[in-house]
């Protein structure tokens, strides 16, 4: 099989996307985060380094909640996302 | 006036179903919540059960659930950059009912056993998620879910690692990244004749394959492969704080296993068809946390009833027994019509009966001793380079084997840390 990215990987898998917005990140904590720690812990690339800032992006999350773990500067507002919303396993 | 129930379980995975079974069963008021579409849609795990606590449960289960395969040989390698040594274990029984364990699909699986539950007698809702916890004064006395109050006698709290409601009942402290493994997994699927020619199997014989290897890169954990019916379950566990401290993401661990020639070799012409990553609670004993207190009890992963020893990860046997537990207490508690704090302290003695604090006891050191790097790199270096000179044939005059252990020791590591290493199995393993 060739190598994917993680993009692609995501594809295959059923979400019911919600319009609310379940993950967040306080930009200006982030700002003055050298060790981005969330970039390595998030498996569904939800956050990215663009030039010197983190952007996030919720719609991939697989609701595994390494990146509120790893984050020691509490810049994550996490919650799970509403009730029936979000990853939905076929195989699991 | 609204339902008051007996019992509240929140999430329906293994110990969710477990104990709302057993609660339904003894006549128990019993509703399971489940945030999920369905019970699964929300889980995934490696993974195969083992152990007799299912069929405890249920006699011949595997003749009704949606088992994959059941598992007949267990198989161990360490990789280098690109060698592999194998070991493997088979035995007559593990080919034979009551089997030892089984390769199993959550999505299906969890859903079967929630219906199991149900049938019991408990009330299943699914696509409800407990938002919070309600409280008479200090004891818990329901739940908040979908913008209701269910009030109830007692909650279980089933919800898995993330437990909110255990950090909401204040019963446990931060997680902490050095405490978790984090899995990603691929379900690749595969025509049946094929996997099961590259595999060596026959009907519904399966493998479970755990690799250590120079592919973490000398971060805690390793790789698995399940066989499923038509697919293969292909992961990595890897310690989340070290992750971070290595800057590399699980999923590079996964390419880079996927990528070596053993391994791409068994999964090629595979078709992926999802992509998924859950955390698992592995440094066992030292991270339980509070397990009861007025009106609530813990159990499974949200308890970290996790078994890690770097062969073996066992959580859902522990789910199960937990789970078992926890409704036996809440029975007794029923019986007295108390389920305070003091009524309920039957649970942890149960459990210590049972071997999920046993187990978890006798190795309360494991987890300490997998974050040595050695075992995750040189290790397996050092093995594979004296396996290569023993078997590779280059004409030249032969060397005792012990001279050959020497020379690939080497730069590797020292005599006196392996026996620090070999001191320190004993004292974990
Ligand atoms: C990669 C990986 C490989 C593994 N391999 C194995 C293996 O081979 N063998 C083994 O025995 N174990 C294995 N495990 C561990 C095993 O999966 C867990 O120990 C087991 O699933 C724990 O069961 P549980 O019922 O406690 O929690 P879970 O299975 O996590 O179930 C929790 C349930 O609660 C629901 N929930 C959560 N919050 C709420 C809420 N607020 N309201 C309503 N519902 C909620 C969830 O949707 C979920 O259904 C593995 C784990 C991983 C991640
Ligand atoms: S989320 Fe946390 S770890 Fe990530 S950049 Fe922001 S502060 Fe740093
Ligand atoms: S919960 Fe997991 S998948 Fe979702 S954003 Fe956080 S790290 Fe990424």
């Amino acid at each position: 099989m060739s190598s994917a990215s993680i993009e692609d990987k995501l594809a295959n898998n059923k979400y019911d996307i919600d319009k609310e917005v379940h993950v967040s990140i306080r930009e200006d904590i982030c700002k003055k985060c050298d060790e981005h720690y969330c970039l390595y812990a998030c498996p569904a690339d939800c956050f990215k380094l663009t030039e010197d800032h983190i952007t996030f992006s919720y719609e991939g999350c697989l609701e595994c909640g390494s990146c509120k773990i790893v984050c020691d500067k509490d810049a994550i507002d996490w919650t799970l996302p509403r009730a029936g919303f979000g990853i939905c396993y076929q195989y699991g | 006036m609204k339902q008051r129930f007996d019992a509240i379980v929140v999430g329906a995975g293994p110990a969710g179903c477990t104990c709302g079974y057993s609660l339904a069963k003894a006549g128990l008021e019993t509703l399971i919540v489940e945030r999920g579409k369905f019970a699964g849609a929300k889980n995934m795990w490696g993974g195969a059960f083992y152990g007799p606590t299912l069929f405890q449960l249920f006699p011949r289960f595997w003749e009704e659930a949606p088992i994959e395969r059941y598992i007949h040989r267990h198989r161990f390698s360490l990789l280098t950059q690109d060698s592999s040594l194998s070991a493997e274990f088979t035995t007559k029984k593990f080919g034979e009912p009551p089997y030892n364990g089984f390769s199993v699909l959550r999505a299906k699986f969890d859903h079967w056993f929630a219906s199991k539950a149900e049938q019991a007698g408990a009330i299943i809702a699914t696509g409800l998620q407990a938002e919070d916890l309600l409280w008479d004064r200090n004891t818990v006395a329901g739940i908040k879910a979908g913008g209701d109050e269910l009030p109830a006698s007692v909650v279980i709290a089933c919800d898995g690692v993330n437990s909110d409601l255990t950090d909401k009942a204040g019963l446990r402290g931060k997680l902490l990244p050095r405490d978790i493994k984090q899995g990603v997994k691929e379900v690749i699927q595969i025509p049946r004749h094929l996997l099961e020619q590259r595999f060596n199997l026959s009907g519904e014989e399966g493998i479970a394959w755990e690799f250590i290897g120079s592919f973490t890169r000398g971060i805690p954990g390793g790789a698995f492969i399940y066989t499923n019916k038509e697919s293969l379950s292909v992961g990595i566990v890897a310690q989340l704080s070290a992750l971070c401290e290595k800057k590399i993401g699980a999923n590079d661990l996964l390419e880079n296993f996927k990528q070596h020639p053993s391994v791409a070799a068994l999964l090629a012409g595979g078709n992926l068809v999802e992509y998924s990553a859950h955390l698992i609670p592995t440094s066992g004993k030292a991270m339980i946390p509070t397990l009861y207190s007025d009106g609530f009890l813990v159990a499974g992963d949200a308890a970290s009833f996790v078994l890690a020893t770097g062969l073996t990860l066992e959580g859902a046997n522990f789910a199960i027994a937990s789970g078992t537990a926890a409704a036996e207490a809440v029975i007794r508690a029923k019986q007295k019509r108390d389920f305070s704090r003091k009524s309920l302290s039957c649970y942890p003695e149960l459990l210590k009966q049972s071997f999920v604090l046993k187990d978890l006891k006798t190795f309360k050191k494991a987890s300490l001793f997998l974050e040595n790097s050695r075992i995750y790199s040189q290790y397996p270096e050092l093995a594979c380079d004296l396996a290569n000179k023993i078997f590779t044939n280059d004409g030249k005059p032969k060397k005792k084997i012990w001279k050959l252990l020497k020379n690939s020791m080497k730069d590797r590591v020292a005599f006196s840390e392996i026996l620090r290493d070999l001191i320190q199995i004993k004292r974990a393993l």
